[in-house]
């Protein structure tokens, strides 16, 4: 079946402004031991290795309680989800969790497409996510 | 809506500008905001895919997204000239098998397939390889 698509008409980029920039921002801070990663922006296989990179420090200093707020992180795909398959295991290893909170709509449907909130507990607040590895550790 | 396409050189710093002509697209053609993420992610991973395994992060090679029209459905196309494969030998996860097992890789493949109505691939050695996303229109 022959197709042509050589009558497109050529997108302009030009409206390709902050809102869209690929931004991935991760703000890092203890809480009760607990250490918590704050994701903000879009997610993607552009950022993906910065969080990488963040979870490897994270285990190379031994910090295997983990939390990700994910209250502006506004975008996720497969390769943000691949960097969180890439170390639950070493960190549950370690007696340690990665726990997700504060996950818009948009990306929660993202996660719970591929059955991620069967491995993953995801919370709506940081301060419960923070409080369930106290309740394990009593 | 309007036929257009995007040429972009194959690098990951291009997914931006893959997401925001697709959404456009997308939300001129009439879907909701949803529908709008669910196919700018679906481009983004057909693309993501072909930077890595087609192209294997050549960056001097070139992508081409073209939407359109098509029997009242939103129709996007993804072309590159990179590595040929077979999509019926790609392993789609089983997602339970995959959970259980921590394993990484296909997610891509399988967002497509559930995000989209219809992904169908053309593959044509030494030529150009195609993915063709079809999403109705709700209702």
């Amino acid at each position: 079946m022959a197709r042509t698509w050589d009558n497109h008409e050529e997108y302009e980029l030009t409206s390709l402004e902050d809102a869209f920039m690929s931004e991935f921002k991760i703000a890092q801070r203890e809480t009760n031991n607990v250490h918590v990663l704050e994701l903000k922006g879009y997610l993607d296989a552009h950022t993906a290795p910065k969080l990488e990179e963040a979870f490897q420090n994270l285990l190379q200093s031994e910090r295997y309680k983990i939390v990700v707020n994910c209250k502006d992180l506004s975008y996720i795909s497969s390769a943000g989800l691949g960097v969180f398959m890439a170390f639950i295991e070493d960190v549950r290893k370690k007696q340690g969790d990665i726990k997700l909170t504060n996950m818009s709509p948009k990306v929660y449907n993202v996660f719970d497409l591929l059955g991620f909130p069967l491995i993953y507990e995801i919370f709506n607040n940081e301060s419960d996510a923070v409080k369930k590895f106290f309740e394990k550790a009593r | 809506m309007k036929a257009q396409k995007l040429n972009i050189e194959s690098r990951t710093d291009q997914l931006v500008a893959v997401r925001e002509f697709v959404s456009q697209a997308a939300l001129e053609f009439g879907f909701t905001d949803e529908e709008v993420s669910k196919i700018a992610l679906a481009v983004d991973e057909a693309c993501t895919n072909i930077i890595k395994h087609a192209y294997k992060f050549d960056s001097r090679q070139r992508i081409t997204i073209s939407v359109r029209e098509k029997n009242s459905a939103f129709e996007v196309s993804i072309r590159d000239s990179g590595l040929r494969f077979n999509p019926d030998e790609i392993e789609i996860p089983d997602m339970k098998e995959y959970l259980t097992y921590y394993r990484r890789g296909g997610l891509g493949m399988y967002l497509m397939k559930s995000l989209m109505d219809e992904v169908e691939y053309d593959i044509r050695p030494g030529k150009k390889n195609e993915v063709r996303m079809v999403k109705y229109r709700s209702r």
